[in-house]
């Protein structure tokens, strides 16, 4: 018996002192080594990030960590998504268990000093809104003083709101659970006056409601949330891709190339459009990866303004107007630098 | 001699894999920037936590502070479930026994029913099934003594402690003193005696009496003010929220089942010869109860009684499915997403659980030492 | 008699009771089982009472009242539950997401499973060491090969990010019974050992996992593993859980299995060692065998524990059953009053039944057992 014992225990000494040899790889081997990006979503906002029946997921942050796995494998499926809670998000990131998050959350400077993550760009301006039933007859978030409010647990929207009532000399009494269902379906319920979430949000949790039409989101925005993909600290290559691969897509929509058209453009006599394509130079190889990076994010995805449209804009149940998001040069304020 | 071979290779195998564990954690969270320490505990919270027992703002209290609210919940949420899982637990408990043949099925189909479907089930259930049918606060139910029920909870009478309560709370704590002075004098009179005294009686009297003079002489102790409605909510009272109702309502209805078959086998493990041997001696069915059948029952009872209560303190920690704000929601919830401090507060958390487990295993097994059978 | 008793006991002979009445045929069963006396008869009123308010509302919301018909509108206002719901929902109920012409795969593994315990279960059946061995050793590779796949055995890959509904549960508890039973044996006699090291690894493993929550555990495993392992050695999603699970219900089962080692009286193994067994046959041989033999009951009582909580890893983002029933709950498409309850009562239908035939079955185990092992 204690022999057997003394081997097991041997050969599991053996077992971690290997693993003390194996050191930190960077993130893009690491994912290039096992095949596939793990990307941190919603669990379920339509709209943003959402499974059906058959674990197919659809959503604008869906598609930017497509966009990210096609930069690096040139295959939009070789991807894996997992579901996130707001309060889970961080830890997972931090901790490694996903190399990216891309659900909806909010840039924040602490998140980024304190937390260890960068954020790499923003894919949805948003700013933070009520939704009441109403029945209430309230037009104005100023008439919530005393009301219950349902928020996500760990959320940036848990601090607004504490911040927008304290400013105003108003209380409200917090309902707050970690998932975004059962937020809906507490409110629904009459648990809560009033749901507070990102205004892209509300919208999207209104298709949830028996009845949408018997709800209305207040016209104040009490905050400003820029939403966008993060990683961990310290590996700038990475930050580089995931970076890159957003504004890929925005710099594809300024320059006119949509999936459609990327393979006449492939020909273009523009140098933008050829720098982005890879037609010329090495911007591809500069962050280790093939210089078609682009071209099949675009080939395979689609620029942002396809993206957005498909997922989120006229061509989705959210209908929701560009607005802050629509180009620089439209009106909006979506602005990627250059790729020169 | 192998033997200790054995032993420190273990030792030395589990030492590595730990220190190789917290090097590897240490080194990444160094290299990814994560917060190391316990900086983050004096830091201010700014968000808001419905039910508080202490005060909490989201302006200026701290995380430390959070930490607090959250286990006072745990505390509260478990004392109040472990209380009534108890009642309820030896009530079904005995009504198994019952000779009554109703009684005893239904009791049977109750324990059967709670303790073969999930927990988290139950609360889930619970929740929606409290929460949905209950009116809007405009169209709150009213119950007797002024509470008020609504989808936003159980609002009580708020007690306030009036000016005059320190003597009526005085005379309370005299009478109680000076009464159960009296029935242990009384007691111990009637073990060496054989004789009632009746010295109990009047320190019965007395322990009514005082509190009640000064009642009189003092005024009421305490002041009830009475929910209002006040444009969303009912304010002025004392609110049971939803969650807590839900969650208490799961938990004691869960562990209850358990506990009821912890009393039946306690009371059928004392054998039957015991108790024909007390009414052959003489004894009344309720002093056969008292100082036969309980004190023996008793002895099997407690130690699966106090795993249940810890199962059920831990449990609680299933708060994080319907929004109670015990300690794993607040602080491995909200806390632990905003400083990003995850190591710290997961193993504080751990940690906590873990003392409470500890320290109730600890005064068991005294308690166990002393009530095991001495055997000559 | 000494004074002290002398209070307590009565001094006068108790009056001589009437011949007891007899009574035949239901009447007397009536008269023994409701109608003792009137406390007796208030009880058994109240209690038919309870049972008349009851059963009529609940046949109302599940039979009578209930949508067995039609779809989501069919729902839309129904005061009883909602079965088209569950209908239409139990593929992915049942799967999750996994493909489905790939289900097959799902099926075979469950239904050996339950085969195999069904003959490690049965004390009728032959050969059971033969189960055993198959059960514990070679049903987890075959089981992990079919449900994952293997490209070189034509078996298309199903990334377990697919995985999801009664299924994993299924899973979540097999892999339970599975590597608890033996960890938590080699925990019990961990702690029981004369190696002083030994029994204390095995206890301060045992006290710490049975002293904190489990859900703090799944969160440590599904969110914070990689920090602690290095990355070549992260498990799969799904994995952790499973790991977590079997780790979790080991530490109980060590104790119900140190409850029947204690049990065996020391001649056993004095015994057998006189008889030149090694410390290990005599450990295998007559040791084991039979202390298992006498916790089964607690042992299948644990297990119960275990699977019922294999829903919290619904918390931690694994779609367990009842993970898939909250998500096909916030389906759109459904907006009923009643859906909600409906897949309550139908995940509670489900567990109820799965733990209760277990329970059943280990009572009527714990019967034959208190009359001696047949012959």
């Amino acid at each position: 018996m204690t022999r057997r014992l003394s081997l097991s225990i041997l050969a599991l000494t053996a077992m971690t002192t290997l693993a003390g040899v194996a050191h930190a790889t960077s993130t893009l081997d690491t994912v290039k080594q096992r095949g596939v990006l793990q990307c941190g979503v919603e669990t379920s906002l339509p709209g943003f990030g959402i499974p059906d029946d058959k674990g197919n997921w659809t959503g604008l942050d869906v598609d930017t960590c497509r966009a990210v796995a096609t930069a690096v494998f040139g295959d939009p499926t070789k991807v894996k998504f997992v579901p996130l809670t707001p309060k889970d998000r961080f830890t997972a990131l931090q901790s490694g268990e996903i190399d990216m998050l891309s659900r909806d959350t909010t840039w924040t400077q602490s998140r980024q000093s304190a937390q260890g993550l960068l954020f790499t760009g923003v894919n949805y301006y948003d700013g933070q809104g009520f939704m009441v039933r109403k029945s209430l007859g309230i037009t104005s978030a100023l008439k919530l003083n005393g009301a219950s409010i349902c928020v996500q647990q760990g959320s940036t929207s848990e601090q607004n709101l504490a911040d927008y009532f304290q400013t105003h000399h108003m209380t409200f009494k917090p309902v707050n659970f970690d998932n975004a269902d059962a937020i809906i379906k507490a409110y629904d319920s009459g648990r809560c006056d009033a749901l507070t979430t990102d205004a892209s949000g509300l919208a999207s949790e209104r298709l949830k409601l028996g009845n949408p039409a018997d709800h209305i989101i207040l016209p104040e925005i009490i905050s400003k949330e820029p939403l966008g993909p993060s990683v961990r600290k310290g590996d700038d290559q990475w930050f580089d891709i995931v970076q890159w691969s957003l504004f890929a897509m925005i710099d594809a929509e300024e320059l006119g190339v949509t999936q459609a058209n990327v393979d006449t453009m492939m020909k273009s006599t523009n140098p933008a459009i050829k720098r982005l394509l890879g037609v010329q130079g090495d911007y591809g190889k500069t962050m280790g990866l093939t210089n078609d990076w682009a071209y099949n994010i675009i080939k395979k995805v689609g620029n942002y303004g396809e993206v957005f449209e498909r997922n989120v804009g006229e061509g989705s149940p959210l209908k929701l107007k560009r607005g802050l998001n629509q180009l620089w040069n439209k009106g909006g304020i979506m602005y990627a630098p250059p790729l020169d | 001699m192998r033997g200790f071979a054995a032993q420190s290779l273990l030792v030395l195998a589990l030492g590595l894999v730990v220190a190789s564990a917290t090097l590897e954690a240490h080194e990444k969270m160094l290299a990814r920037h994560m917060p190391l320490g316990f900086g983050f505990w004096h830091q201010t919270a700014g968000f808001d936590i419905e039910q508080a027992l202490i005060p909490f703002a989201a302006s200026s209290s701290t995380y430390g502070t959070a930490f607090l609210v959250g286990l006072l919940n745990t505390l509260l949420v478990a004392a109040l479930g472990i209380a009534l899982a108890t009642i309820l637990g030896f009530v079904i408990g005995i009504a198994r026994l019952s000779r009554n043949f109703v009684v005893a099925r239904l009791s049977a189909a109750y324990v059967e029913m709670f303790r073969n479907i999930p927990l988290l089930l139950q609360l889930l259930f619970w929740y929606n099934a409290i929460l949905r049918p209950l009116p809007a606060p405009r169209q709150s139910l009213h119950l007797p003594l002024g509470a008020v029920l609504n989808n936003r909870g159980l609002m009580l009478p708020g007690p306030h402690v009036a000016p005059g309560a320190w003597p009526v709370a005085l005379a309370l704590v005299l009478g109680l003193v000076l009464g159960l002075g009296l029935l242990g004098a009384a007691r111990r009179a009637k073990r060496l005696t054989g004789v009632s005294s009746g010295l109990g009686w009047w320190g019965l009297a007395l322990a009514i009496a005082l509190p009640t003079g000064a009642f009189m002489v003092f005024g009421p102790p305490l002041h009830f003010t009475m929910p209002q409605l006040q444009g969303f909510n009912y304010v002025h009272g004392v609110s049971l929220y939803p969650e807590l109702i839900a969650l208490l309502l799961g938990l004691s209805l869960y562990t209850a089942a358990f506990i009821a078959e912890i009393v039946r086998a306690g009371i059928q493990s004392v054998a039957k010869g015991q108790r024909e041997a007390a009414a052959a001696l003489g004894l009344s069915p309720a002093l056969i109860l008292r100082l036969i059948v309980v004190p023996q029952a008793l002895r099997v009872i407690i130690p699966p009684l106090t795993n249940q209560y810890l199962n059920l303190t831990k449990n609680s920690t299933l708060a994080v499915a319907i929004g109670y704000p015990d300690l794993a929601q607040v602080f491995m919830g909200t806390v632990l997403n905003q400083t990003g401090a995850a190591v710290q507060i997961v193993f504080i958390t751990m940690g906590v659980y873990l003392a409470i487990s500890l320290f109730t295993a600890l005064a068991m097994n005294l308690w166990n030492q002393r009530a095991a059978l001495h055997e000559r | 008699m000494n004074a002290e008793a002398s209070s307590y006991v009565v001094r006068d002979m108790a009056p001589a009771r009437l011949p007891p009445v007899t009574a035949f045929g239901p009447w007397r069963w009536l008269k023994q089982n409701l109608l003792q006396d009137a406390t007796s008869i208030t009880l058994t009123i109240g209690g038919l009472g309870f049972i008349a308010l009851l059963v009529p509302s609940l046949w109302r919301f599940l039979v009578s009242d209930a949508v067995w018909h039609g779809g989501p509108s069919a729902c839309a206002s129904a005061k009883g539950a909602c079965w088209v719901f569950i209908a239409q929902k139990l593929p992915f109920l049942t799967y999750g997401a996994y493909p489905e012409a790939q289900r097959w795969r799902v099926d075979v593994v469950v239904g050996s499973g339950f085969a195999l315990i069904i003959w490690l279960a049965s004390p009728r059946l032959p050969r059971r060491n033969l189960a055993a061995a198959l059960f514990f050793v070679v049903f987890p590779v075959v089981a992990l090969i079919l449900l994952h796949g293997a490209p070189a055995l034509g078996l298309e890959t199903i990334d377990t990010s697919l995985w999801g509904g009664i299924f994993v549960t299924l899973l979540l508890g097999l892999a339970g019974i599975v590597f608890a039973l033996p960890l938590g044996t080699a925990l019990a006699l961990g702690r029981r050992s004369n190696l002083p090291l030994i029994r204390l690894t095995a206890t301060i493993f045992i006290e710490t996992v049975r002293g904190v929550p489990f859900i703090t555990v799944l969160f440590l495993a599904n969110f914070m593993l990689p920090l602690f392992v290095p990355a070549a050695w992260e498990p799969d999603r799904l994995l952790r859980p499973m790991i977590g699970t079997a780790l979790f219900g080991a530490a109980y089962m060590a104790e119900v299995v140190r409850g029947g080692l204690q049990a065996l009286p020391r001649g056993q193994i004095e015994a057998a060692r006189a008889l030149g067994l090694s410390s290990w046959s005599a450990l295998r041989r007559v040791v084991l065998p039979q202390a298992l033999t006498i916790v089964i009951p607690g042992i299948v009582n644990s297990f119960i524990g275990l699977f019922k909580d294999t829903t919290l890893v619904s918390i931690v983002g694994i779609f367990d059953f009842l993970g898939a029933a909250e998500a096909a709950r916030a389906d759109p498409k459904w907006q009923g009053p009643s859906i909600a309850t409906t897949g309550y009562v139908f995940a509670a239908l489900f567990y109820f039944c799965c733990c209760y035939a277990m329970s059943r079955w280990s009572h009527g185990l714990e019967r034959r057992l208190q009359h001696g092992p047949e012959a």
